[in-house]
């Protein structure tokens, strides 16, 4: 496993200070480690690789890989990963959410991106809360959880980001956790691999600011809990019961042309019909 | 490179805004995202026709205007020469991104055609009332430059002038036009390329391993490649050091931001870009900018005729505040009138440069009517 | 001498980058690693190691690396992998190249 895991190394900004920023437990550096080994799978260039990062805990992901990254504003990692997109479609584009980040104050521009099938991978890292800013309710917090702003429990209804991303129309749309890391793997570089708007749901634990609220003793409890819940989705299908349970795989694919691509067509029909540059 | 190479000098019956349009294009724009708001609407579909047919040109409706600015950020980074166009709701929004371009030192040009009132306003009648929110618009200290332009002509030649702005000095340049510059239909002369001047991003010369993306240099200005070329580093909005990663330490937070505002001072002279009509010899100034500056022509030409030497200092750079162009005739005139479309923004300027060497006088409009020549010259006459 | 013995491997943790999350060793399979009074991971029954990769996928913070133990090791005749006793003669062999990488402890449990 060494050989897989210790790539890291060759992607890693070493003049960066280590150990992560992220707490003890916390699931970003198995999402990061996971990032990594899908673009040294894809054998993907580090100069052709770009991470637009929004702000939080998961923005924090950019700064420590060497690719070209991005940590943009709040909310709107999506949209400069699609003006650099489109600018320049050869590179690879991915951008790095966390829940708050991509479905609340970035909502708008993940359902258009999704829409619009711009060619950009989203990691959406889902903990269930403001990580960051120490512990608030996002709009993935499941109903009746405890946070610092819903101290007498979460009054509202959380997203499901997948059938989300589903409804808006985006190619791919897959959940991985991140204590099926050999399985995220595979959804990341699924997503990475195929045209148009691929979104990943990551679920990953937040022990520091939501486990503790929520009578999770350790990270290792929040980790046995992702273990417990996260089935893959053949399996839930069949399950009588399905209480507790969350799918995990891949759960939409389509095969339509990108954005980026269909720019190129028109430019070059435009340039089969009359000559470029009238 | 730009597809009006091969074309001879044309004249065109244009919108301001369809210059603004014209003269982004031959800026070398090959990048637009936007969203439609009336009275900026013009300038966007004049780009959603032609970029297709300009090589590599991209066109992007988006969500929004924080989206619009967004992309065209990304744009930026990417290596383009990339513009949207609003108006002031819009341009409310589009604040952080502002923002983030000025922090990450990203050339980009805003144009904002200015409707009158505060929030949804008077959609669509003049006013002026954005001028201290493009120059301050945006949270924190921040550099910037903004632009204006009275005319048809202006309006394609401040457009090229924005670009080149933007690029020279690594930073976002707002246009700032107003409904009447922006919905005057003139005939104009279009230039050949070739004809001006078109200038790009310095782009470094050392190896990928060596740069420092932003580093001190003579200039203040850190040379910056498009990402994807070898040259990979860390952009982000959060204060940084000189290689670009997040710091708190107060050496690096002052450093960097001393530097960002340096860039911008050292070059006063060649940012500041005022008009001066009439004003050798002249007692009595007018300092306007936009529309109002064409109605203050024909008022300070009225004045003359009737025996007061009136001059007109037209403000095509709004900020950095033309300070030393200003002052130096405020020295010499006995009475000095900053007439507006809103209540006092410029005016405030040119009062804090005064302290009290002249007479200001202000004209302020904000009912959604242009100032007119008889309004300004029953002031100075 | 048996025949076919079993691959042996280290199991490095870099202290440094650990932050004693506790996942590695609540999770790992054969109990190798488990959290020390420095609340650092450590391994404990390197021997037990049967490089399944958990501990180096999930751990955060990339402070694992399960590395196959050299020709050094292989060619001791080792105690078998079933026998529960603690380092012994051949982790004590191997001990220079694990050790060095390892924090140091004063004493093993």
């Amino acid at each position: 496993m060494a050989e897989v895991t210790q790539l890291i190394h060759q992607y890693l900004r070493h003049n960066k200070k280590f150990p992560l920023v992220f707490c003890p437990g916390c699931g970003i550096g198995i999402v990061l480690g996971s990032l990594v080994r899908s673009v040294h799978a894809l054998d993907i260039p580090k100069d052709d690789m770009v991470v637009v990062a929004g702000i939080g805990c998961s923005g924090r992901i950019a700064a420590y890989v060497d690719f070209n990254t991005v940590h943009a504003t709040h909310g709107r990692a999506l949209t400069l990963a699609t003006g650099i997109k489109m600018a320049s479609p050869h590179l690879r584009v991915l951008t790095v959410m966390g829940d708050g980040d991509a479905l609340s104050i970035g909502g708008n521009h993940l359902i258009h991106a999704a829409r619009r099938n711009i060619g950009v991978t989203a990691l959406v890292v889902n903990n269930f809360i403001y990580g960051m800013t120490g512990g608030q309710c996002s709009p993935t917090t499941p109903f009746g959880s405890y946070t610092h702003t819903s101290p007498q429990g979460q009054m509202e209804k959380s997203f499901d980001v997948v059938e989300m991303a589903r409804a808006a129309g985006a190619n791919g749309v897959y959940r991985g956790s991140v204590f099926h890391a050999k399985a995220l793997d595979g959804l990341v570089q699924r997503a990475m691999s195929r045209p148009g708007f691929n979104l990943v749901e990551v679920m990953t634990p937040c022990f520091t600011q939501y486990g503790r609220g929520n009578r999770f003793r350790s990270p290792v409890e929040m980790f046995q809990w992702l273990k417990d819940t996260m089935t893959p989705r053949e399996v839930y299908e069949k399950l009588e019961d399905k209480t507790g349970k969350l799918p995990m795989g891949v759960f939409v694919e389509h095969d339509e042309p990108g954005l980026e691509q269909r720019h190129a067509a028109m430019r070059q029909a435009l340039a089969d019909k009359g000559g470029a540059g009238s | 490179m730009s597809a009006m190479q091969r074309k001879k000098r044309t004249e065109a019956f244009l919108l301001g805004n369809e210059a603004v349009a014209e003269g982004a294009l031959l800026a070398g724009c090959t990048f637009f995202a936007g969203y439609p708001i009336t009275p900026s609407t013009e300038i966007m579909e004049v780009m959603a026709r032609r970029l297709p047919h300009v090589e590599n040109g991209v066109f992007l409706q988006m969500e929004d205007e924080i989206a619009s600015a967004g992309a065209i950020i990304g744009a930026s980074l990417a290596g383009r020469k990339a513009m949207t166009a609003t108006s002031g709701p819009g341009f409310s929004l589009m604040q952080e991104q502002i923002g983030y371009a000025c922090m990450t030192e990203t050339p980009l040009v805003i144009v904002n055609v200015m409707r009158g009132g505060s929030s949804t306003g008077l959609p669509t009648s003049p006013g002026q009332g954005d001028v201290q929110q493009a120059r301050w618009g945006a949270h924190g200290d921040h550099p910037i430059i903004v632009f204006s332009a009275s005319d048809v002509r202006e309006c394609l030649e401040m457009a090229i002038t924005a670009f080149n702005y933007a690029e020279k000095y690594r930073t976002p340049v707002i246009l700032l036009l107003d409904e009447i510059t922006a919905h005057t239909r003139e005939k104009i002369e279009i230039p050949r390329p070739g004809e001006f001047e078109v200038l790009s991003r310095l782009l470094p010369t050392m190896p990928p391993e060596w740069y420092k993306p932003y580093e001190e240099t003579v200039r203040g200005v850190p040379p910056m490649p498009p990402i994807g070329t070898g040259y990979r580093f860390h952009v982000t909005g959060l204060t940084h050091d000189p290689l670009g990663f997040p710091t708190s330490r107060p050496d690096e937070v002052k450093a960097v931001t001393e530097r960002m505002f340096r860039k911008i001072d050292r070059f006063f002279h060649d940012i500041q870009i005022v008009d001066h009509d009439l004003t050798e010899d002249c007692d009595t100034l007018v300092i306007a900018y936009g529309s109002v500056a064409r109605s203050a022509r024909l008022a300070v030409r009225q004045a003359r005729e009737a025996g007061v030497k009136a001059g007109l200092l037209s403000l095509k750079t709004l900020f950095p505040f033309p300070r030393p162009q200003v002052e130096k005739l405020l020295r010499t005139c006995k009475l000095v009138l900053v007439p507006e479309m809103n209540m006092g923004q410029i005016s405030r300027e040119v009062k804090r440069v005064n302290s009290g060497i002249t007479t200001i006088r202000t004209l302020n409009r904000v009912d959604g009517q242009i100032i007119t020549p008889s309004q300004i010259l029953k002031e100075i006459a | 001498m048996t025949a076919k013995r079993k691959q042996l491997y280290n199991v490095v943790i870099y202290p440094d980058w650990c932050k004693g999350c506790g996942i590695c060793a609540a999770f790992c399979p054969k109990k190798v690693l488990r959290i020390d009074h420095q609340g650092k991971a450590r391994a404990d029954r390197e021997d037990e190691c049967v490089n399944c990769g958990f501990c180096e996928l999930h751990c955060p913070d990339f402070a694992i690396v399960v590395r196959p133990r050299n020709g050094l090791a292989s060619s001791m005749s080792g105690p078998t992998p079933e026998t529960a006793d603690p380092p012994s003669a051949a982790s004590g062999a191997a001990s220079p190249l694990s050790a060095a990488s390892q924090s140091p402890e004063p004493k093993r449990a």
